[in-house]
């Protein structure tokens, strides 16, 4: 391809021991910007290993991480939220007993500047801030068909309803690159079907890259641009929606010989 | 014409109960540990307070603002040596370390104030308002007034800034606070920082009503508190309000009708029935185990 793409993400040789066991090894990816990329593979190949290696979660044990052209390998869990990865959850991690208007305002924590001074003689910086929080949150909040929950407990939300919370949640940090795990897991074809679109959606509006786990077919080959393989912590293949349907290794490993 | 004045002084008692409580229940919420070290943190600002007014001849309002300060510094002291690096450890040890730092701040105020009690100046004089049978001290007004103060305060700053939201985040799921980017350690020092302050007011509140100021002075008060904030739901902070103020009452109530030697006994046993009838005390909520 000869377009002019920012590298949003360039992973080399990533590789992470646990005491003898290595769960990924030789691990590359790039994600370029605004790019919607899947990460498929078998159960246990390592794909959530890998999500919290990017998230320094997990130190990974040798390769590198290039983020936005900067080597992430000094980066804490809480800096590389800074850098801009933001990510969502397998099984689902809310704040599960804050309103939904609060999980997303935890999200835009970074962005709000007031001194905790201002905040306990309530200065009108603290006043100001908090109300451009609010607008911000309702904001997105209303993408994600959620502005009328804004008061209700995360926890009393319908399922499908907290994975949407749970990226909103993400958005919130004013991430370059999304991480999703396994957004469709336990949804209806209905609901994939919906959520697919909203993933198109945040693409476009927020202008950002997302990378995504998942083990349904039809959202991986419908929504993404390109798709890297995990088999056994290694890179088994990497190409287009096509390329990996056609791939008889990738068959091999989802189906056996 | 007794119960009305006996409800009072209980309340007053309570308030005092309440405030040190708040630390235990804020640090049990955020850090998940039992800081047994912070009714000692009491016994500090005491001293504290005791040398500004007494030594150093400070106004009342200076004298609380400096121990206010010093309980503030020590809390977050103590958690950064002691606590921090027990991060990753069992909660028994952090347990165990938390009873050393108050044995360590127990011998360390004998060491150098000496365990013979100290008078503590009195603050507010002895007046009293009295409204026609009833008279209530000035100091139990004050206690009640700052408990309540505090009251709106914290609530205030834990349901509406940035920091309390980020406590109540990280009492929920400190992995995923730390992943959209909330300082978890920081938020830590915050709440081990305003439990300690809320000690030190405490202390000053408790030596206006108990003039004496010794190194095991936090030890009764500490265990009473934690024991307000076991009773309201620990990790509630209504609850540790409500625990307080009632094990407060229920204590001078005790006292007043049934005996004072008992009085104690009376105030435990209330704990073990609501325990025994609601174990996550009284505002606490179920937790469920993460599979």
């Amino acid at each position: 391809m000869a377009d002019e793409k920012k590298l949003v993400l360039d992973v080399q040789d990533l590789g992470i021991d646990f005491g003898g066991l290595t769960a990924v090894n030789d691990f590359a990816l790039q994600v370029f910007e605004k790019e919607i990329v899947g990460l498929i593979g078998p159960n246990g190949a390592g794909k959530t290993t890998v999500f919290n290696m990017l998230t320094k979660v997990y130190q990974p044990s040798r390769g590198t991480i290039r983020f936005l052209g900067e080597d992430t390998a000094k980066k804490s869990v809480v800096e590389m939220n800074k850098a801009g990865i933001a990510r969502t959850f397998q099984n689902i991690r809310l704040f599960s007993q804050l309103s939904v208007l609060d999980n997303v305002k935890a999200g835009f924590h970074n962005s709000i500047t007031y001194s905790p001074f201002s905040a306990i003689f309530r200065l009108p910086s603290y006043f100001r801030q908090e109300r451009e929080t609010e607008a911000k949150a309702l904001d997105l909040l209303k993408i994600f068909d959620l502005q009328d929950k804004a008061d209700t407990i995360a926890s009393n939300l319908p399922y499908g309803a907290q994975r949407r919370l749970e990226i909103a949640r993400a958005l919130a940090t004013d991430p370059k690159l999304l991480l999703l795990d396994e957004p469709a897991a336990g949804m209806n074809p209905q609901e994939t079907e919906e959520l697919m679109a909203m993933i198109r959606k945040v693409r476009d509006h927020f202008g950002i890259a997302i990378l995504l786990i998942e083990h349904d077919m039809r959202l991986v080959m419908g929504i993404c641009e390109r798709i890297t393989v995990l088999n056994y912590g290694m890179l088994l293949a990497e190409g287009t929606p096509a390329q990996i349907q056609a791939n008889p290794d990738v068959i091999k490993a989802y189906l056996g010989e | 014409m007794g119960f009305l004045s006996y409800l009072i002084n209980g309340l007053g008692l309570g308030s005092v109960y309440a405030i040190i409580a708040l630390g235990y229940t804020m640090v049990y919420g955020i850090a998940k540990m039992l800081n047994f070290a912070h009714g000692d943190v009491i016994m500090v600002g005491a001293y504290v307070a005791f040398f500004a007014l007494n030594t150093y001849k400070l106004p009342t309002v200076p004298a609380v603002l400096l121990a206010v300060l010093v309980c503030t510094v020590l809390g977050v002291v103590v958690e950064k040596l002691a606590y921090k690096p027990l991060r990753q450890a069992t909660s028994l040890a952090v347990l165990i370390t938390a009873i050393g730092v108050s044995y360590f701040l127990q011998n360390g105020a004998q060491l150098l104030w000496s365990s013979s009690p100290k008078v503590f100046p009195a603050l507010v004089g002895n007046g009293s308002l009295t409204l026609g049978s009833l008279s209530v001290s000035y100091v139990t007004l004050i206690t009640i007034a700052t408990c309540i103060l505090v009251m709106i305060g914290l609530t205030l700053f834990v349901n509406r800034t940035k920091t309390g939201r980020a406590m109540r985040a990280c009492s929920e799921d400190k992995g995923a606070a730390t992943l959209m980017g909330i300082n978890v350690n920081q938020i830590i020092s915050v709440t081990f920082a305003i439990g300690s302050g809320l000690a030190a007011i405490a202390a000053v509140l408790l030596c206006a009503s108990y003039p004496q100021v010794f190194p095991t002075l936090g030890s009764m008060p500490g265990i009473k508190a934690f024991t307000a904030a076991v009773f309201g739901g620990i990790g509630s902070i209504p609850g540790a309000f409500l625990g307080g103020l009632l094990l407060g009452v229920i204590e001078i109530f005790a006292k007043a009708y049934i005996s004072t030697q008992l009085s104690d006994a009376i105030v435990f046993a209330v704990l073990i029935v609501v325990l025994l009838i609601k174990p996550t005390g009284l505002l606490g909520r179920k937790l469920s185990e993460k599979v």
